[in-house]
């Protein structure tokens, strides 16, 4: 059962690149890459409630672990929310010629970041990884505006750089498993785990850095994030949705795995203070340059650095409790960030600038979808009712450690310094300042992007009440399996 | 660590084939013309092509007789071509502002090297490895990938940066030939094309570049800070 949603995961998105890439007609094209996304959707939602134990197909290369799956949920529900999203917004571009090969990159996008959790070789994990930037850089210069390109430049060598070091730590990974496993064998997860108690400790911490810089690359970690605010700032809005919501998760996925074969050969004191640390920094980063950002999509774009160094915090502290922290954290930003880049983004259209100087008075010209914009914008900065608010706290709660309270010092400074930040953007877009002379034009925000924003910011509310007893099932699965078995 | 045995001849070939590759990045390095940097990346290849087929013959992995055709074929040849009719497309042909001399360069890149070693010296006696060729197999490779992230950072023309890149993933194949000979085939024959695609990729960005921002040198690129 949960092999056939797998499988319908994975090729629904197939469907709709190769009918967006047949099709001329823009309607044809945003028709069926809702239509699949929402198929998507549909079929990764029950997958993590499914698997009880790890399932593998396809010759061993395909497997569906709880972890995998749970990544696979929060990206499909991006998928599909951004989709719902995209029919909208793509609109208020004027480009209906280029839409189908639009629909065709963002699907054929959104099927390399399904299929990468879903990947059970290391080396097969790293080229799907290597895969989504390739796509995304189309997406991102899509615009083809000089700033577009330049971001889709700076892009696609920063990662590319910085990927292979991962690949580097890859084949460290492989060598130090020849000891137990001989020099030829399949390099899945649960092999390397297996092999971990006999691999060299030494060449095991020098792999799992490398992998940790070079997905952490990809993660948007601070200091390698450089490339994260030009690309999620210059894309279209529903691109941006993706790369935030789905593209930085696979990538920590990937340093998440790699880390339990680091724990499973004793080094795990080792990797995950080197974890913790990218996180810390990555929220300084991000609290210095939110403080004084004036791109509104490049402050969504720092708040994304902000969360991923949350995310690595809460599997650095490890544990039942952090490791729930982390995945919860992940499904609430997921749904948070893509509310927050679709109000970015038609804000943005209405208000024809990216410079939150020129944006004022949103309240009073948008009601609804400004209402809708603020209450995302208290979430994303870990304000109680919403879900962040929660998984935070989870975060904070399993970092108090003797050996991990001066991170959970330093974290809780910094999420007030960031809160304080970026809700005072809001107050001056919202409250202050004269309305501009010509007043924004209001189609921009249609029923689309409204629905898209309704049905994001609806679930961050009930999980910031709510915390699904099924969920607490699925992570402690998860935990269990990233310990390798043994009691944290 | 599980490594076949050489005999001396195997390994001073294998040693020989992987200085003559850390030379030819030293060649790169110490260029200006790109069209110079692109045969020694070419070369380099072939380089790697038999290294890749005489350890298949010596350690009896005779699917590395694949690997090194279309190694010779995708490297040394179709990626220099792709690059070439880059080149041309965008009328490049050599570095005009440089941060680093030369002769800086290379001082640096000798530098790595030295550091490549003794990192590769201490991670050789903390695995139990004394082997000759797999200590140099290791200084080569985390050598190339320094040199390789030096010519990234100090050159500004895109072509430099796809070549740069390159040499990255030439550092990596060239090591895991030696280390990890028996590394599953798909994934070495995945890596190759996608490594083919991703050059396309670069080249098609690369002359979008050229169109909508009127310049390939990333000093020109400088309108997102902050």
């Amino acid at each position: 059962m949960t092999l056939l949603l797998a499988y319908i995961v994975l090729v629904a998105p197939l469907v709709a690149v190769a009918v967006c890439a047949m099709t001329r007609s823009p309607r044809v094209a945003e028709a069926i890459n809702l239509l699949m996304a929402l198929t998507t959707a549909v079929a990764a939602v029950p997958v993590p409630f499914l698997t009880h134990s790890t399932q593998v197909a396809l010759d061993g290369y395909l497997v569906v672990d709880p972890l995998g799956a749970w990544v696979v949920l929060c990206v499909a529900l991006v998928y599909a929310l951004a989709s719902i999203y995209a029919i909208g917004y793509m609109r208020l571009l004027g480009e209906d010629g280029r839409l189908p090969r639009f629909y065709a990159l963002f699907a054929g996008f959104a099927w390399t970041t399904l299929a990468a959790p879903l990947m059970n070789n290391a080396g097969v994990y790293w080229i799907t990884v290597e895969l989504t930037t390739l796509v995304s850089t189309f997406l991102v210069g899509f615009e083809h505006a000089a700033e577009s390109i330049e971001a889709a430049w700076k892009y696609i060598i920063v990662v590319s750089a910085g990927i292979t070091l991962a690949l580097l730590g890859t084949v460290l990974f492989y060598w130090a498993g020849t000891v137990a496993l001989g020099p030829v064998y399949d390099m899945t997860w649960a092999t390397l785990t297996r092999a971990a108690p006999h691999m060299n400790p030494t060449l095991v911490t020098l792999a799992f850095l490398l992998v940790l810089v070079g997905y952490g690359t990809k993660a948007g970690l601070a200091p390698m994030h450089t490339w994260l605010p030009d690309a999620h700032s210059e894309g279209p809005a529903p691109v941006s949705a993706l790369l935030s919501g789905a593209l930085l998760n696979i990538a920590l996925l990937g340093i998440v795995r790699f880390g339990a074969v680091a724990q499973g050969a004793g080094v795990g004191a080792v990797s995950r203070l080197a974890l913790i640390t990218l996180g810390v920094v990555s929220l300084a980063l991000a609290a210095l340059f939110i403080v004084r950002q004036r791109g509104v999509k490049r402050l969504m774009a720092y708040s994304s650095v902000e969360h991923m160094g949350v995310m690595a915090l809460g599997f650095g502290f490890g544990g039942p409790l952090g490791v729930a922290g982390a995945l919860y954290h992940m499904l609430n930003h997921a749904l948070n960030k893509s509310l927050m880049f679709f109000g970015s983004g038609v804000t943005m259209r209405a208000y024809g600038t990216k410079d939150m100087n020129g944006i004022r008075r949103v309240g009073v010209y948008f009601p609804f979808t400004g209402a809708l914009w603020l209450a995302g914008a208290l979430a994303i900065t870990g304000a109680p009712p919403f879900g962040l608010f929660l998984s935070e706290l989870t975060v904070l709660r399993a970092g108090l450690t003797p050996a991990h309270s001066w991170a959970v010092a330093v974290m809780l400074i910094l999420l007030v310094v960031i809160f304080a930040g970026f809700l005072n953007h809001f107050r001056v877009m919202y409250f202050t300042g004269a309305a501009p002379e010509t007043p924004p034009r209001s189609e921009a925000v249609g029923p689309w992007c409204i629905a898209a924003m309704v049905l994001a910011g609806v679930p961050v509310l009930i999980l910031g009440i709510w915390w699904p007893s099924a969920f607490t099932g699925v992570f402690r699965s998860i935990s269990s399996a990233l310990a390798g078995g043994l009691s944290p | 660590m599980t490594l076949p045995h050489f005999t001396p001849l195997a390994a001073s070939l294998f040693s020989l084939l992987a200085i003559a590759s850390l030379l030819l990045t030293f060649i790169m390095l110490g260029s200006r013309w790109l069209r110079d940097y692109m045969y020694a990346f070419g070369l380099q290849s072939w380089m790697i092509a038999v290294l890749s087929a005489s350890m298949g013959y010596y350690a009896h992995f005779p699917e590395l007789y694949l690997v090194a055709v279309l190694t010779a074929l995708f490297r040394g040849l179709l990626l220099p071509y792709l690059i070439l009719r880059i080149l041309q497309r965008l009328g490049a042909d050599r570095e005009l502002h440089v941060i680093l001399q030369p002769s800086t360069a290379l001082v640096l890149g000798a530098a790595g090297v030295v550091f490549a070693l003794v990192v590769a010296y201490h991670l050789a006696a903390a695995v139990g490895v004394s082997s000759q060729v797999v200590i140099l197999a290791l200084t080569v490779m985390l050598s190339m990938k320094l040199i390789g992230f030096l010519m990234l950072s100090v050159r500004h023309e895109a072509i430099s940066h796809i070549l740069g890149l390159l040499v990255l993933e030439n550092g990596i194949f060239l090591g895991s030939q030696i280390l990890i000979p028996g590394m599953p085939l798909l994934i070495e024959l995945v890596i190759l094309f996608d490594l083919l695609v991703a050059v396309a990729c670069f080249g098609v960005l690369a002359r979008y570049l050229m169109e909508r921002a009127g310049t390939t040198s990333s000093l020109q690129l400088r309108k997102l800070v902050g």
